[in-house]
């Protein structure tokens, strides 16, 4: 089991994470960033926000407790009586389910991947699961994609999108867009030929249920047929066909609603979490599902490896990540469960030129980069210590002989900058590539380089997995394959045919990164 | 049916056994629909003990096992309705004529008539179950003078047993106005108990609320109308009209609270009864049925899937073997193995071969109708603006058409090579135009609908134009016109050859005088009846219906889209033998050429682009967005392809656009 005690210190205040090449992750004092198309900031008062918020409408209004029919006709004393029973039933229905009193700015801000999500500048970032493009929203309720191709950056504006928690790209297309919004669910279908800026609301499917609002998450099946939708409003949840625009809900009481959803990259399994503390692993050939009752508090966060075999879990309330092995028996579709403690993230001081740094507890997010290699854990932090910042750790993965985490390092930005969103990118071709919201309003990319040890691509990428059987190698080949991943892993090993040949590649969309690594070494 | 498709081991083995299986649980759930409705239609707010006692007591009663076994009885009738007339590609009809036709038929009509006796026995089950005055047809007069034989008609039991009548009548022809009977296939697999739990709430709600539709319109028929059969009764059975109670075909007599509400709840009763059974048989019939692949034995060989999926008969069956694949190639990696597999002796891919050119012939074949179809709304769109702005001298139209060229300009073999576009535009200027449209020789509509239909048969060949000819300003243009289906390259597609078209009427190429007067005359005669209202109300096209039409079995072609694609991307990792790698080109080509077909049908301008919300009920409204489903799936598959494939598909033999399509694809810019 990994801790935080084996990690190398964070860096001191003003150095910012750069990237990790050979083995090690570097770093650099200033941020002043050079033209790269794809970093982007958000100053907070650039965005043109809304005035009015929901409680300071409520607040224009006087709290009147007697009213007309109170104090006239006797119909108030039955209509008084009901409406107290139906309180009572409400609330009993809510002192078991507690998230339901809250407003549903609060409920999303609660429930959503993003760190204090009502304060941050970008609540939802989503990279296209295919090709070098991504979709930003931002508080101001628009969303804006990216593509370094393309000179224009349309700007998406609808009615209905208030309070994005999610976005999200239908895979095996170019354009679909879902985006989570407070009151229902919106699929933009924006042209990547078109030069619109401003694409009208008529591109954007609208799809709402009644009592499915807010939504807070949202999962595209990895063959891009169905979009599952969450509320934790909603014990139900929705599998939406979106191009006729029906939707079956999957009901299952108990858990009060559903709130966090994440499909495996090879489309066999789902996890839906709920407000209670309790999980679901669906399998999506039947939709049946399994319940996972967790001791101390709800599942925050998960996430699969590239193989839909392995899903890693955080709980609110426990400082430690949770590994779910699905080993599937041949010629059953039953899946035997083991699941076991892989990484302690409880609080550990460090030492640095600036004081001592409390570094751990409980875990916002959890993101696993496509080739499995690489794990990104999002740290809470505390909000009114300053000495106990939000802080990404990044952890190396290794999945054979045993599944075991192995530290790698922080990732920090400039400073007073609090990590508050992070993506790996789909498809990245030398390694891993991080992408970070600060609440800052800038959004950064952190690439990891290295050299995937043989593990197939698979799931999102597109490419099919292999058959487990034809994965499983011979002992002598896994022996061999063991050692080369030794070998990268040892420290003093300097990749540096590897790093040559992606300088001089035509690389990442021109990353500038590279021009950087140079200045640092020289 | 067909005799054919009642001989076929499928529906014996599996459609009769699933139907038997849906009308035993039906039957087996009667009960407890019937306890609920004991209960509602007892209920008292003021003695809720009294009513339980009493609902209990009357659940015991002979007269309600009686009811009961009647009620089990409509229940099995309407489980062999549904078994009869059940289709799983809806009929549309494009024009209220068509509609009209599609209820007088005769087996519609009988239907209709079964429904309604059916729905006058479960009311007055209904009537037996709620007791008090609902009970018996005669009763006792009050006023006895003297005479104690006399009895007196209670219209409270006859209101009853004529909204029982009237619901199951409205019924049965809501059915075919909404396609009732057509069977969807779900996009998400589930256990059957889970599909009847998740959707008994919604067939409740729904039926409660047709219910309150069709009381509605039951009572405002039976106050214009009531009399007629309650003199008739009287008269039959020798019944006396009861004078000192209020007779109910008055205001005063309907507008009584409990009496409606009994009415509603019977309706409601029946209407769940008959929708949950309608639910039980589509979850039943739909649920996924397993072929295998390839069998050792040669008996099995005739239900092994290739095999299956080449057969045309039933339709069913070929949908089913279409799921079945669509499933095997996403989740089977053992079937796929299968599927990529020679055969012993000979080392042939007999069953990719078989499997892949059964979809490849199902997407050709929905391509051809496509552009078939896509030609003669073009050339439609062409007349239309002719007509409409020599004889409306509509500013809109003539705006529209001025780009291209002049509509007026006499030159239809110049207007004929004009692009499409500017035809298909026309068509939404006029797309009710009153003199024209009933006319169009569209797809569907009752003029043209045999020719048409001809066309869109598998084997087509035959020109799009034999279906326009019949258009009356192509026939007044005639002599300039007629030379138009010879001339081979202003025909549209390629594909067809006017002069092997075997209808009759295009093969004079040089009319006589007197048939261009006939022409002319006749001409003449729709024009005239193209004025009148009713007429114009009858034959209009309904809007979307002729575009849903075209697509009503595209679910076969969703399935056949995604296994062919699923079986492809498997392929890249599982095919052993390079067995997919010979037909890739073939398989390309197609989806790319079908692509095109749909991008350019989704660019007419009657075509929506965006499905319609449905409001739910227990209608079905699949089939109307079964066309936003395909074009979604299309590109989907074609991605799923470019994606596993990447840079090797450069090395597949395709024609230059369509490479130069597939290289939007790699660059996802489609």
């Amino acid at each position: 089991m990994c801790s935080l005690a084996l990690f190398p210190p964070p860096l001191p205040a003003g150095q910012t994470t750069l990237c990790e090449s050979n083995n090690e992750l570097l770093s650099r004092t200033s941020i002043d960033d050079p033209q790269n198309p794809l970093s982007l900031y958000f100053p907070r008062e650039s965005l043109k926000l809304h005035c009015r918020t929901e409680s300071s409408s409520k607040a224009a209004f006087l709290d009147h407790s007697e009213t007309l029919w109170m104090r006239s006709a006797w119909l108030s004393v039955t209509c008084g009586c009901i409406l107290a029973l139906l309180q009572k039933v409400s609330s009993f229905h809510g002192s078991l389910f507690p998230h339901l009193a809250l407003s549903s700015d609060n409920m999303i801000a609660e429930f959503s991947q993003v760190l204090n999500w009502s304060d941050c500048v970008v609540r939802a970032f989503a990279w296209h699961p295919h090709t070098d493009k991504f979709a930003v929203a931002l508080m101001d309720d628009s969303i804006k994609i990216y593509n370094p191709k393309s000179a224009t950056t349309p700007t998406l504006k609808h009615r209905l999108q208030r309070n994005v928690a999610a976005v999200q790209w239908k895979p095996l297309c170019a354009s679909a867009l879902a985006v989570a919004c407070q009151n229902c669910l919106l699929v933009w279908h924006v042209d990547p030929c078109s030069l619109s800026t401003r694409p009208s609301s008529g591109c954007a499917q609208v799809l709402s249920h009644p009592g499915h609002s807010p939504v807070t998450s949202i999962a595209w099946s990895p063959s891009g047929s169905l979009l599952l939708s969450a509320s934790p409003t909603d014990t139900a949840m929705m599998v939406w066909d979106v191009a006729s625009e029906s939707c079956v809900p999957l009901q299952r009481v108990g858990g009060g609603g559903v709130s966090f959803l994440s499909w495996s990259p090879d489309g066999s399994h789902v996890l839906a979490s709920t407000p209670a503390a309790l999980f679901r692993v669906w399998e999506t050939r039947m939709w049946t599902c399994e319940r996972w009752p967790c001791l101390k508090g709800r599942c925050q966060s998960g996430c699969w490896s590239p193989d839909g075999s392995r899903l890693l879990f955080s709980v609110q309330g426990e400082m430690v990540i949770y590994a779910l092995t699905f080993t599937e028996t041949p010629g059953n579709l039953q899946t035997n469960l083991q699941t076991a403690v892989v990484a302690d993230l409880s609080e550990t001081t460090f030492k640095t030129p600036d004081g001592e740094i409390v570094v751990g507890g409980e875990i916002q997010s959890l993101a696993w980069d496509p080739t499995g290699e690489r794990l990104a854990v999002l740290l809470k932090g505390d909000p009114h210590a300053t000495d106990r910042p939000a802080i990404i750790a990044v952890f190396k993965t290794r999945s054979r002989p045993i599944f075991e985490l192995l530290p790698c390092g922080f990732v920090q930005g400039e400073a007073g900058a609090e990590a508050r969103l992070m993506q790996f990118h789909p498809n990245f071709q030398h390694g891993a590539l991080l992408t970070v919201c600060w609440s800052s309003g800038r959004i950064t990319h952190v690439p990891f380089y290295f050299l995937s040890a043989g593990i197939p691509h698979c799931g999102l990428s597109g490419s099919p997995l292999l058959p487990r059987h034809q994965s499983r190698t011979t002992d002598n080949q896994s022996l061999f394959t063991e050692h080369t991943h030794e070998h990268f892993c040892s420290k003093n090993y300097v990749p540096t045919l590897f790093l040559f040949r992606s300088q001089k590649s035509t690389s990442f969309f021109g990353f500038p990164l590279f021009s950087n690594l140079h200045q640092i070494k020289v | 049916m067909f005799p054919s498709e009642q001989n076929c081991w499928f529906v014996r083995k599996v459609i009769y056994w699933r139907a038997a299986a849906s009308i035993a649980w039906a039957v087996l759930l009667l009960p407890p629909f019937t306890a609920a409705f004991v209960l509602f239609s007892r209920f008292s707010l003021f003695h809720p003990i009294q009513t339980l006692s009493e609902c209990l007591a009357f659940l015991t009663s002979a007269s309600a096992i009686f009811s009961l076994i009647l009620l089990s009885g409509v229940m099995v009738i309407l489980g062999f309705l549904n078994l009869e007339y059940y289709t799983v590609v809806p009929t549309i009809a494009c024009s209220k004529i068509e509609l009209l036709g599609q209820l007088l038929h005769p087996r519609q009509l009988a239907n209709s008539l079964i429904c309604c006796i059916m729905g006058v026995i479960v009311a007055w089950c209904c009537a037996i179950t709620t007791g008090s005055r609902y009970d018996t047809l005669g009763s006792m007069c009050p006023q006895s003078d003297g005479d104690t034989s006399q009895m007196c008609l209670n219209e409270y039991h006859l209101i009853l047993l004529l909204g029982g009548a009237f619901v199951g009548l409205s019924h049965s022809l809501l059915g075919v106005i909404h396609n009732m009977n057509y069977v969807s296939f779900n996009t998400v697999q589930q256990y059957k108990y889970l599909c009847v739990k998740g959707s008994l709430t919604t067939v409740v709600k729904c039926s409660a609320t047709q219910a309150l539709y069709s009381v509605r319109s039951f009572i405002i028929v039976y106050f214009f109308f009531g009399y007629i059969p309650k003199a008739w009764i009287c008269k039959t059975l020798s019944l006396q009209l009861d004078n000192s109670v209020h007779p109910l075909d008055s205001i005063a007599g309907l507008f009584n609270l409990s009496l409606v509400y009994h009415l509603w709840i019977s309706a409601s009763f029946l209407l769940s009864t008959w929708h949950f059974t309608l639910l039980l048989f589509r979850i039943y019939v739909t649920e996924v049925y397993n072929f295998p692949v390839q069998s050792s034995f040669t008996e099995d060989v005739q239900q092994c899937l290739p095999k299956v999926l080449s057969e045309k008969q039933p339709v069913i069956l070929k949908f089913m073997a279409l799921q079945d694949l669509a499933l095997l190639s996403q989740h089977s990696p053992s079937r796929r193995c299968e599927v990529f597999s020679l055969s012993q002796p000979g080392g042939h891919p007999h069953n990719w071969n078989a499997i892949s050119g059964e979809c490849l012939s199902l997407l050709t074949e929905l391509n051809q109708r496509l552009v078939s179809y896509h030609d003669s709304v073009a050339t439609n769109g062409r007349a239309k603006s002719l007509s409409t702005a020599s004889e409306r001298k509509t500013s809109s139209e003539t705006s529209v058409t001025s780009g291209a060229e002049d509509p007026m300009s006499p030159r239809p073999t110049l207007l004929l090579k004009t692009p499409v576009s500017v035809f298909a535009r026309t068509v939404t200027g006029t797309p009710k135009s009153p003199l024209t449209a009933p006319f169009t020789p569209d797809l569907d509509s009752p003029f043209t609908s045999p020719t048409l239909r001809r066309l869109t048969t598998p084997a087509e060949q035959c020109s799009p134009w034999s279906g326009t000819l019949q258009s009356p300003h192509v026939m007044r243009r005639g002599v300039k016109l007629w030379s138009t289906p010879t001339d081979p390259q202003v025909n549209g597609s390629p594909s067809s050859s006017p002069t092997s078209v075997p209808s009759p009427k295009v093969q004079p190429s040089k009319p006589s005088l007197l048939s261009q007067f006939l022409l002319n005359r006749r001409e003449q005669v729709k024009g005239f009846l193209a004025k009148r209202v009713l007429i114009m109300y009858l034959f209009n096209k309904l809007p979307e219906a002729s575009s849903q039409a075209l697509f009503a079995d595209s679910q076969a072609h969703i399935w056949a889209l995604e296994g062919l694609s699923c079986l492809v991307q498997a392929s890249f990792s599982e095919d052993q033998f390079g067995v997919v790698q010979t037909t890739l080109p073939s398989i390309l080509s197609c989806m790319l050429t079908l692509q095109e077909a749909v991008d350019r049908h989704f660019k007419l301008p009657h075509a929506s682009s965006k499905p319609v919300r449905s409001s739910s009920s227990m209608e079905d409204s699949t089939h109307k967005t079964l066309r936003f489903a395909l074009r979604a799936t299309l590109k989907t598959a074609i991605y799923r392809i470019t994606t596993t494939f990447r840079d090797h598909l450069k090395a597949v033999q395709l024609s230059p656009e369509h490479q130069k399509r597939l290289q939007q694809f790699l660059e996802y810019k489609e």
